[in-house]
């Protein structure tokens, strides 16, 4: 979609990184890796969690030492002793979270640190200006006086951005910039990255989402356990081989999922939950929704589009202003979570660490949790907890099998499994996902849409929210489409495929064979995080 | 679990061994009258009120919250309390004392209702919500005593601080019995993990089914209890209500217990243990700038000097720093330092150096 610049791999990389390796104690974080970054491009690293991919940033930004190996910049081979070192030679990073004051102007968080000062008191017009020019540069259509948390994530985002390119920026690192944002917004923040391709900036962009890579990069990096796996150009790779490079062994879990059938459920079969006429008033229209035992329902539709909230409602994580739910029969209360748990159901947030990691407790805690909520302050005997934790480790794959580890030092994905188990232990009739594969790793993604499966089969009614459609398509029966608010269609069958349901969200209709968007999947893709 | 005892233990055992060195007689304990007297039963029975304090705030600040008013609860449960028994018909009687102290612990309960309210219900930040009570709570104090200090002379009430079971007072006895409730409650059912992870993650408990709005109610309910049994015990001492001066800054007292106690403010995991030791070392420290002799125009410096270097002492960062400089005097063939911490000698830093983790871990903001 965007012209590929041609560096050319003959042309003397502005960065060059070779032999680096980071060790922690025994441990070896990064083996031996090689990387080179030209002028001009957007480079993708991409990995599994634990890959190094973070770690070969620090080691580059001074945030780790260097063990062995050298890194040449522009040339002139250094080592920097801090982030702040590496800044003033040109290397600046934008993290994931962001990391700004939000209750400053954007003008201030723009310069923040380096304001221009007149007889030394800082001269606000100065700063005003500065920060208008930066704007100007991305394009950001934003009053600089304004205050930054009145924008959102996205543009808080570029305006890291802006802080960190205003400098005599020439190798601009964003580590997972897009995990909280929506389509339209990872637009923007594209088109502000090509501009700054455009204008010789070396680009080094980490992200998750497959997609995204190949809209945005023109060369792509894999690690893997530390060690370098391959440097390709973007356009040359195929997916499977980008995939296969970064997980390896795992690539069987995916294809066996591809096979798995989705069995029609009985219409005859009571539903395991009944809702009718839900709504909440600013979050969604009221909506219909029935799921059977053995039943995967999936909810599609963009960031804004109801599905999360429909979710909440049906949890009772928020209150639902109408409508009734049931639930195996008999109506819910729908007053809070408890409700909804005692009758059955369980529900992980797609905001995991702030609405389910209960990081500084220890994994058999965390997996015990729902359970000794619902028997209240009797405590479950610790041999018990020992054969809840023990067993869910086994079953999910829990990495490391500790159950005294403390939850916020497992990765992502691993926090997820816990988190799927805490509700697994409790035994549910019905599962509401949302985004569980969100910020994880392909192989624990494979892993836990294999694991939905699974339930299905055993009779486990599961709501299903991924921003990525195919997961919804693959895992679903039938799939329930939102838009703007409120329900679209319901596609069961054979209806339901990507095509159609991207349709549905684009349109409000869904017409097989209208004009399809072509060329910018991720559009859709990526709704959201 | 070594790790909770490890923190909060050894600056009481310096603190005694230096009254070992300075003091005679600090440790000795003689029995009189039927009861027992010395240095050390001194620092138990007068640290009673706080650590009861202590451990009420242990559970608040475990819940991510703080409460101010404990110091003014004190000053209004023996307000209340003197003030019912002075104004009963036969103020000697024990009906009298008993009926004063249902009142006030009646309205410490009340107080502490309030305080969770605001904070469980009204969502708003405990600072806040109790700074309320301990200012207005002072005032009420006030109100009841009309701004004098009433004197009381009842034997039963007099009791509470001046008697004794066994020949051991029974403030003691009660604070030490409260400690080993709220420990069996903590340990043997699943209320110290569920007030943890409400306090690790509030959102997430409540989604995981945890009762987390009642539970933060309970822990300010019981944090007003302890403060108003505290105030009994202050008020029983002197046979007295001081609304002006009873507890005054007590909460502040109660809340370092905690800090040295190892519990962070931040909320999360909390040591019942460390909060005893906490506030131990707090009355020891009292406790020793008397049995010193030091002038009490210094006295607050020197209880200044104490509580800053214990509490840097715990910061991680300067243990790091003070363990390089040790290992440098150290690889310079100097002597060891001469006072180092008793227990097992394993500073942070050596861990932090040498382990997997190549920094600090940080604990996770929400």
């Amino acid at each position: 979609m965007t012209a590929v610049p041609q560096p050319g791999p003959d042309a003397a990389p502005l960065l060059e990184m070779t032999g680096i390796s980071v060790a922690f104690g025994p441990v070896r974080a990064l083996d031996g890796v090689d990387f080179r970054l030209h002028a001009g491009e957007v480079h993708a690293l991409m990995g599994e969690n634990g890959a190094g991919k973070s770690t070969l940033i620090k080691a580059l930004t001074g945030v780790y030492p260097v063990d062995a190996g050298r890194v040449v910049l522009d040339g002139a081979e250094v080592a920097f002793a801090g982030p702040a070192q590496a800044q003033a030679a040109g290397i600046s990073t934008v993290y994931q979270e962001v990391n700004l004051c939000p209750n400053l102007s954007v003008a201030e968080n723009l310069l923040l640190g380096r304001e221009p000062r007149r007889w030394g008191r800082i001269d606000g017009r100065g700063v005003r200006r500065r920060a208008r020019e930066v704007l100007a540069r991305l394009h950001l259509d934003v009053d600089p006086a304004s205050p930054l948390d009145s924008h959102s994530i996205a543009v808080q985002q570029l305006v890291s951005i802006g802080r960190a390119v205003q400098v005599d920026c020439k190798v601009l690192i964003l580590d997972e910039p897009t995990s909280s944002l929506d389509a339209d917004e990872v637009a923007e923040l594209f088109r502000v990255i090509s501009r700054l391709r455009a204008d010789g900036v070396a680009i080094l962009f980490v992200t998750h989402f497959l997609d995204q890579v190949y809209a945005i990069s023109d060369r792509t990096t894999v690690l893997r356990n530390g060690r370098l796996v391959g440097e390709y150009r973007t356009a040359e790779l195929p997916r499977l081989q980008l995939v296969s490079a970064m997980v390896g062994r795992e690539l069987e879990t995916l294809e066996q999922l591809e096979r798995v059938p989705a069995e029609p459920a009985s219409q005859a079969v009571a539903p395991v939950l009944a809702a009718s006429g839900v709504s909440r008033r600013g979050a969604i229209e009221p909506v219909d929704l029935v799921v059977r035992p053995g039943e995967v329902v999936g909810l599609a539709g963009l960031l804004g589009s109801g599905r999360t909230e429909l979710a909440r409602l049906l949890f009772g994580a928020d209150r639902a202003d109408t409508g009734e739910i049931t639930v195996d029969g008999t109506v819910l209360p729908m007053r809070t979570p408890r409700d909804a748990i005692s009758a059955g159901v369980a529900f992980t947030s797609e905001n995991r660490g702030a609405e389910g990691v209960v990081g500084d407790l220890t994994v058999r805690d965390n997996i015990v949790l729902a359970m000794q909520a619902a028997r209240g302050l009797r405590r479950i005997p610790r041999r018990a907890q020992d054969e809840a934790a023990a067993r869910w480790i086994e079953v999910l794959d829990i990495r490391p099998p500790d159950p005294d580890a403390l939850l916020r030092n497992l990765s992502g994905g691993n926090q997820q499994k816990v988190l799927l188990a805490r509700w697994l232990a409790t035994g549910p009739r019905l599962l509401i996902l949302d985004e569980p594969t969100r910020g994880i790793d392909v192989g624990a993604k494979a892993q836990i849409q294999a694991l939905v499966a699974d339930l299905a089969r055993e009779g486990m009614g599961v709501v299903y929210i991924s921003a990525e459609l195919e997961e919804v398509v693959r895992l679903a029966d039938r799939v329930l489409v939102l838009r703007d608010r409120r329900p679209v269609a319901e596609l069961a069958g054979e209806d339901v495929e990507v095509d159609r349901v991207m349709e549905l969200i684009a349109t409000g209709h869904g017409e097989p064979d209208a004009e399809r968007r072509g060329g910018a999947d991720w559009e859709y893709g990526r709704s959201d995080a | 679990m070594r790790e909770l005892w490890r923190k909060p233990f050894w600056p009481l055992v310096v603190l005694l061994l230096l009254n070992l060195v300075l003091a005679p007689g600090f440790f000795a304990v003689r029995l009189q009258d039927g009861r027992l007297y010395g240095s050390l039963v001194d620092i138990l029975h007068n640290g009673a009120p706080v650590a009861l304090m202590a451990l009420g705030m242990t559970l608040v600040i475990a819940t991510r919250g703080i409460d101010l008013s404990v110091g003014a609860i004190v000053a209004i449960c023996g307000a209340v309390t003197c003030a019912w028994i002075a104004a009963s018909p036969d103020p000697t009687s024990p009906g009298a004392a008993i009926g004063g102290i249902g009142v006030a612990l009646g309205l410490a309960v009340a107080l502490g209702a309030w305080n969770g309210f605001l904070v469980s219900v009204l969502g708003i930040q405990p600072i806040i919500a109790t700074l309320v009570l301990m200012t207005a709570g002072r005032g009420l104090a006030q109100l009841v005593t009309d701004g004098q200090i009433i004197t009381v002379n009842n034997p039963l009430f007099s009791a509470i601080a001046g008697g004794e079971l066994l020949a051991v007072p029974l403030t003691v006895i009660v604070a030490a019995a409260v400690y080993a409730l709220v420990a069996l409650a903590t340990r043997r059912t699943a209320l110290g993990t569920l007030v943890e992870a409400v306090g690790i993650n509030p959102a997430a408990s409540r989604l995981a089914g945890v009762r987390a709005r009642t539970l933060i109610w309970t822990v300010y309910v019981f944090s007003a209890l302890c403060a108003g049994v505290a105030g009994l015990m202050i008020s029983s001492n002197v046979n007295a209500a001081d609304a002006n001066n009873a507890g005054l800054w007590l909460e502040l007292d109660a809340i370092l217990a905690v800090v040295i106690g190892g519990t962070s403010l931040a909320g999360g995991r909390f040591s019942i243990t460390g909060t005893l030791f906490g506030a131990l070392t707090i009355q020891t420290l009292t406790t020793t700038i008397l049995s010193l002799g030091i002038p009490p125009e210094v006295s607050l410096v020197f209880k200044a000097v104490v509580v800053i270097v214990v509490c840097l002492l715990q910061s991680p960062k300067a243990r790091a720093l003070l363990g390089r400089r040790r290992r440098r005097r150290g690889a310079a063939g100097g002597a060891p330092p001469a006072d180092p911490p008793p227990g097992p000698p394993t500073p942070d830093p050596d861990r932090a150096d040498g382990a997997a983790t190549p920094i600090p871990a940080q604990r996770s903001t929400p």
